[in-house]
C-alpha cells in the first residue's frame, strides 16, 4: 500500500492543484505542502523498513493484462528506499523555489512538477517491465512542456533537442520491452528470466545512457539544463537521471549477463570518457548553469563505473553517489538560480566577489562546493573512493581515470566557487543584491545538511542498500 | 417458386433499428417545424445508433459461435458484433459533435444520411460473401459522398465530395473487378466456398485477391491508396470528417481482415508480404507528409494514414494475436480521432475558417478542457504511456514481433519517432508561443465570447474517457477482442 500511496499522492495533488482555482501563492503553496507530504510519508515508508532483509517489500500486485503477463508490481529494495528519498527531498525543494520566485501559470507548472515527481517515485518502484516503460515514458510529457512553456529564450530548440533524444532512446526501449517480454511471456522482473541477446540489451543500454547521459549520448545536455527553469534543470539531472542508475541496477545488468560480460569494456571505458570529458567541459565552460550541468555528466559517468564494475563496492558507491549527486546538483542548481536571480546573468565574466557583505550565501556555496569537489571526509568523497575500489577490480586503468575525475572536480568546483564569490567585483553584481533570505536558505540547508549527515554516516546508504546481501549477490542471483 | 432464404432479423436488428431511424429524420426534414428539426433528427439518429450498440451487444452474448445466414451471404458472429458496437457508440459520439453546426439548413438529411453510413457499415463489416461486401461498400460510400459534400455553400466541402466520389468509385471498381476474378477462378462468391475452392496459384485468383486488397486499402487510405485522404479529410465538414476517420477506417479493417484470413487463407504467404509492404509504405508517407502540413485537418489526415501503417502490421501477422491487436487498436483510435476532431470543430467554430497550426495559438490557455483534451488524443496517437495508444502498439509491436516480424517492429518504432513531430508540434502552438506574435488579427477568435457547446463538451470527454481508460482497463478490452477473434480461424 505505501508504494502506491507514494506514487498516488503527487499524482492526485497534481489533478487537485490543476483544478482548485486558487490565487498563485495559494495554489503554490498547496503544491508544496503536497510535496513536504510526500516526504512524510517516504519518512513513514523508510522508518518501517526492514534495512536487513534484500527482500521486496511493501509490494502490491495487481493484474493489468493477464493474457501477457502484464502487472502492475510495485515495491521497494533497499535502494529505491534510497533513491526513492532523494526524489522526495529534492522535488519538494524544486517545487518551493517554484513558490518561492512565484511562476506564472501556476496551476499548470505545479500540476505538472507534481506530476513529474509521480512518474519518477513510480519508475523507481516499478517492478513490472511495461511499468517501468510507461513510467519511465511519462516522465518526458510533464518535462517537454516545463521546458517549453516556462523555459528560456531558446527553449524551441531546447525541448526539440531533448525530446529526439530521449525518445529516440526511448523507443528503442520500447522494441526492447516488447522483445524481451515476449521472449519471456511475461513482464514480472521477478519471473522473468535472462537473455543473452545483445540487441535487446542494447536498447535498454542506450535508453539509459541517454537519461543518464552518459557519453557519447549527452547531446541534449547543455542546452536543456540551460533552458529549462533552473529548478527544472535540478529536477532533471537531480533524480530524472537517476533512472538510469535503477533501469541498470533492476534490468540491464541482473536480466543480460552474458551481454553485459561482453560489452564491460566498452561500458567503463565510456564511462571514464565521460566522466574525464565532462569534467574538462565543466572546467572550461563560461556559465554558472555549465558547470553544473557537465559535472553532472561526469558524475553519471563515475556512477556508471561503478555500476559496471558488478562487485559490492562499486555497487554500493554507485547508490550512495546516486542519492549524493542527487542531492548536491538540485542544492548547487537552485543556489545557480539564486545568483542568476541577484544578477540577472549566470556568465561568470559578469560575476564575482559576492562574498563581500553576503555571508550566508558564500558560507551555503562554499559548503555545496567543497562537497561537490568530493573534499575527504564528504559523502561524495566516500561514494567516490567505493567506486574507485570498486572498479579497481576490473583493471587499475579504471581506478586511476576516477582519480583524474576528483581532480578535475575540485578544478571546475573551486573555479565556480572563486568566479562567484571572490575575485573583483563582477559587473552584473549589483551592491543591492541581497544575501540569501530566509526562505532560500529552507529549501537548501535542508539537503545540504542530509548531505552532512550522509558524510559522517555513509554507511546509513551503503549498508542498507542492499539489505543483509552484498550486491554483487543480489544482482547476479537474486535479480535473475 | 423462387426460393426465399431463411431470414435473421434478430441478426440484422442493428441495420434494421438505424435505418428506421434515418427514415423518422428524413420525414422530420420535411414534416417537422424547422425550428425543431434539429432536435428531433438528432434525437432519433442518437436512439437509433444506441438500439444499434445495444442490440448488437445483445448479439455478441447470443452467438458464441459464428453462424452463416442468408444464404451464407452475411456471418452472425462475434467479430461483427464487436465492429458494430464499436462502429454504433462512434455514431453515436459523432451526433453530439454534429449537434454544434448549427449553420445548416438541412439537419434533417444529414442526420439521416449518417444513420445510413452507420447502417452500411454494420451490413458491411458483417458480410460473407464478394457480393454483400461490395453492396455494403457502396450502401455506406454512396452515403459519405453525400454527407462530406453536404456544406453546399462551401466550394471546397464540394471539391472534396467529387474527389471522393471519383477517387472512392476508382476504389470500387477496382475492387469489383477484383472480385469478378476470383468468382471467375474459383466459381464462389461466399468466402468460406472460396478458400475451399482450391484455386490457389491460379493467376485469375491472385490477381483478384490483390484487386480486392487495392480496393480495400483504398478505403483504410493506405498509401500508395491514400489520394483523397488530405484533401477529403480537409474539404468534408469537420464532423463527416471525424466519423470517417473513426468508422470507415474500423469497417475497412475489419473487414479486410475477415476477407483475407477467410477466403484466402491458401495463399496467406503472398497477401501477408503485401500486407506489409503497404505497412511500410503508409507509415514512411503518412510520417512524412505530415511533417509538411500546416492544415490540422490535414495534418490529421496524414496522421491516420500512418495509424494505418500500425493497424496493418496487425493485420500482417496472420495470427489471433494479431486480430486482437487490430480490435484493441480501433477501440482505442476511433475515439482519439473522434476526439480531436471534436476539438477541431470547436477551434473552428471560434476562428470561423479552416484550424491552422497557427491558429490554435494560445488555444491551449483559452480552453482548458479543449486543449488537455487535444494533448491526450496527440500523446495517445503517439503512443505515450496514460492512453490506451500505449498499449495499441505495443500489441501491435508484440504481435509482430511474436510472429518473427522483428524488422516490422524497428521501422514502427522508427515510425513513431518520426510522427512524434508533429503530434508534439501541435501540442506546441496550443501552448507555447514563441517568437514574434503572429500578425495582428491573424490568429483572434472572430469576437465576443466563444459559444457555449455542452453537446460537443460531452463528445471530447467520452473520447477522453476511453483514450485514458483504454490504458488502465486493458484486459476486459482484450478479452472481448480475443472472443471476437474467435470467430476467425487462423
Amino acid at each position: 500500500m505505501l508504494s502506491t500511496a507514494l506514487i498516488v499522492l503527487p499524482i492526485a495533488g497534481a489533478l487537485v492543484v490543476a483544478v482548485l482555482p486558487l490565487t498563485k501563492t495559494a495554489t503554490a503553496g498547496l503544491s508544496f505542502l503536497i510535496a513536504l507530504g510526500e516526504v512524510a510519508l517516504w519518512i513513514v515508508t523508510a522508518s518501517r523498513f526492514d534495512f536487513n532483509s534484500s527482500q521486496l517489500q511493501f509490494s502490491t500486485s495487481h493484474e493489468w493484462v493477464q493474457s501477457l503477463g502484464i502487472s502492475y508490481t510495485v515495491g521497494f529494495y533497499g535502494f529505491s528506499i534510497w533513491l526513492v528519498g532523494a526524489t522526495v527531498v529534492c522535488s519538494a525543494a524544486a517545487i518551493g523555489y517554484a513558490l518561492w520566485v512565484g511562476r506564472d501559470r501556476p496551476r499548470a507548472y505545479h500540476a505538472l512538477m507534481l506530476g513529474l515527481t509521480g512518474a519518477v517515485v513510480s519508475t523507481f518502484v516499478a517492478q513490472d517491465l511495461l511499468l517501468f516503460y510507461a513510467s519511465f515514458e511519462a516522465m518526458l510529457i510533464p518535462l517537454y512542456v516545463l521546458i517549453g512553456v516556462w523555459g528560456g529564450a531558446k527553449r524551441n530548440v531546447a525541448t526539440l533537442t531533448f525530446v529526439v533524444y530521449t525518445m529516440a532512446g526511448s523507443l528503442l526501449m520500447l522494441a526492447a520491452v516488447v522483445a524481451f517480454g515476449v521472449t519471456q511471456g511475461t513482464f514480472d522482473l521477478a519471473q522473468a528470466g535472462t537473455s543473452d541477446n545483445v540487441w535487446i540489451f542494447l536498447g535498454f543500454a542506450v535508453a539509459f545512457a541517454i537519461k543518464a547521459p552518459l557519453f557519447p549520448f549527452h547531446g541534449w545536455l547543455p542546452i536543456t539544463y540551460r533552458e529549462a527553469p533552473v529548478e527544472v534543470a535540478a529536477v532533471l539531472s537531480g533524480i530524472v537521471s537517476k533512472t538510469a542508475v535503477y533501469g541498470f541496477l533492476r534490468i540491464a545488468i541482473p536480466k543480460f549477463p552474458d551481454p553485459v560480460h561482453d560489452l564491460t569494456g566498452l561500458i567503463l571505458v565510456l564511462g571514464g570518457a565521460g566522466l574525464v570529458y565532462g569534467s574538462v567541459l565543466a572546467f572550461r565552460t563560461s556559465d554558472l548553469r555549465g558547470i553544473v550541468a557537465y559535472s553532472s555528466m561526469a558524475q553519471m559517468g563515475l556512477i556508471t563505473l561503478g555500476l559496471f564494475s558488478v562487485n559490492d563496492y562499486g555497487l554500493d558507491g554507485a547508490v550512495l553517489q546516486s542519492v549524493n549527486h542527487a542531492l548536491i546538483t538540485t542544492s548547487m542548481f537552485l543556489l545557480v538560480g539564486m545568483v542568476e536571480r541577484r544578477c540577472g546573468t549566470g556568465e561568470l565574466g559578469h560575476l564575482g566577489g559576492m562574498a563581500r557583505g553576503r555571508p550566508v550565501l558564500a558560507t551555503v556555496l562554499m559548503v555545496a562546493g567543497m562537497i561537490t569537489l568530493a573534499v575527504p571526509g564528504s559523502a561524495t568523497f566516500a561514494g567516490e573512493f567505493l567506486i574507485m575500489t570498486g572498479v579497481y577490480g576490473k583493471g587499475w586503468g579504471y581506478a586511476v581515470i576516477v582519480a583524474l575525475g576528483v581532480v578535475l572536480a575540485a578544478m571546475y568546483a573551486l573555479r565556480l566557487i572563486s568566479a562567484v564569490l571572490h575575485v573583483r567585483t563582477g559587473s552584473a553584481v549589483r551592491d543591492e543584491a541581497l544575501d540569501l533570505r530566509v526562505g532560500e536558505l529552507a529549501l537548501v540547508v535542508p539537503m545540504v545538511a542530509c548531505l552532512l549527515v550522509l558524510s559522517a554516516w555513509p554507511a546509513l546508504v551503503t549498508e542498507s542498500s542492499f539489505g543483509g546481501d552484498k550486491g554483487s549477490q543480489v544482482l547476479t542471483q537474486r535479480f535473475r | 417458386m423462387i426460393q426465399t432464404p431463411n431470414v435473421d432479423w434478430f441478426a440484422l436488428a442493428p441495420e434494421l433499428s438505424l435505418l428506421a431511424a434515418g427514415a423518422i429524420a428524413l420525414i422530420a426534414a420535411v414534416a417537422v417545424p424547422v425550428w425543431m428539426r434539429r432536435a428531433v433528427a438528432a434525437t432519433f439518429v442518437f436512439a437509433g445508433f444506441v438500439t444499434a450498440a445495444v442490440f448488437a451487444g445483445y448479439e455478441f452474448s447470443r452467438t458464441p459461435a459464428p453462424q452463416a445466414e442468408l444464404a451464407d451471404t452475411m456471418y452472425r458472429d462475434r467479430l461483427a458484433a464487436f465492429a458494430a458496437v464499436l462502429l454504433a457508440v462512434t455514431g453515436a459520439v459523432v451526433v453530439f459533435v454534429s449537434w454544434a453546426e448549427r449553420h445548416r439548413d438541412n439537419h434533417g438529411e444529414y442526420f439521416a444520411l449518417l444513420a445510413a453510413a452507420g447502417a452500411g457499415m454494420i451490413f458491411f463489416v458483417s458480410a460473407g460473401s464478394l457480393l454483400t461486401l461490395f453492396l455494403g461498400l457502396e450502401w455506406f460510400s454512396i452515403a459519405l459522398y453525400i454527407l462530406v459534400a453536404i456544406d453546399t455553400e462551401r466550394a471546397t466541402s464540394l471539391e472534396a465530395g467529387l474527389k471522393y466520389l471519383i477517387v472512392g468509385g476508382f476504389g470500387s471498381a477496382v475492387l469489383l473487378f477484383g472480385s469478378a476474378l476470383v468468382y471467375g477462378a474459383t466459381g464462389e462468391l461466399s468466402f468460406d466456398a472460396i478458400a475451399k475452392a482450391g484455386a490457389e496459384g491460379d493467376v485469375f485468383f491472385v490477381a483478384g485477391l490483390a484487386m480486392i486488397l487495392a480496393g480495400l486499402m483504398f478505403k483504410v487510405s493506405a498509401a500508395p491508396f491514400h489520394m483523397w485522404t488530405p484533401d477529403v479529410y480537409q474539404g468534408a465538414p469537420t464532423s463527416v470528417t471525424a466519423f470517417m476517420a473513426a468508422a470507415t477506417k474500423t469497417a475497412a479493417f475489419v473487414l479486410t481482415l475477415r476477407v483475407l484470413v477467410t477466403a484466402f487463407p491458401g495463399e496467406s504467404d503472398i497477401w501477408t508480404i503485401a500486407v506489409a509492404v503497404v505497412a511500410v509504405i503508409s507509415l514512411a508517407w503518412g510520417n512524412l507528409a505530415a511533417l509538411a502540413q500546416s492544415d490540422v485537418k490535414r495534418l490529421l489526415a496524414y496522421s491516420s494514414i500512418s495509424q494505418a501503417g500500425f493497424m496493418l502490421i496487425a493485420v500482417e501477422t496472420d495470427t489471433a494475436r494479431g486480430g486482437q491487436a487490430l480490435l484493441y487498436y480501433l477501440v482505442v483510435y476511433s475515439a482519439m480521432s473522434v476526439g480531436a476532431f471534436a476539438v477541431v470543430a470547436a477551434r473552428e467554430r471560434e476562428l470561423g475558417r479552416p484550424v491552422t497550426l497557427e491558429g490554435l495559438g494560445g488555444f491551449g490557455w483559452e480552453r482548458p478542457l479543449y486543449g488537455t483534451a487535444m494533448w491526450v488524443f496527440m500523446l495517445g496517437f503517439a503512443g505515450f504511456p496514460l492512453t490506451g495508444g500505449l498499449f495499441a502498439k505495443f500489441f501491435v509491436f508484440s504481435a509482430a514481433y511474436d510472429a518473427g516480424d522483428w524488422w516490422l517492429v524497428l521501422i514502427g518504432v522508427a515510425a513513431t519517432a518520426i510522427s512524434l513531430a508533429y503530434y508534439l508540434n501541435v501540442v506546441r502552438w496550443m501552448y507555447m508561443r514563441t517568437g514574434p506574435l503572429p500578425t495582428p488579427g491573424a490568429a483572434v477568435a472572430v469576437g465576443g465570447a466563444p459559444p457555449r457547446e455542452y453537446a460537443l463538451g460531452l463528445a471530447v470527454w467520452a473520447a477522453i474517457v476511453v483514450t485514458i481508460g483504454s490504458f488502465f482497463v486493458v484486459q476486459p478490452i482484450l478479452d472481448l477482442a480475443s472472443d471476437a477473434i474467435a470467430s476467425l480461424t487462423f
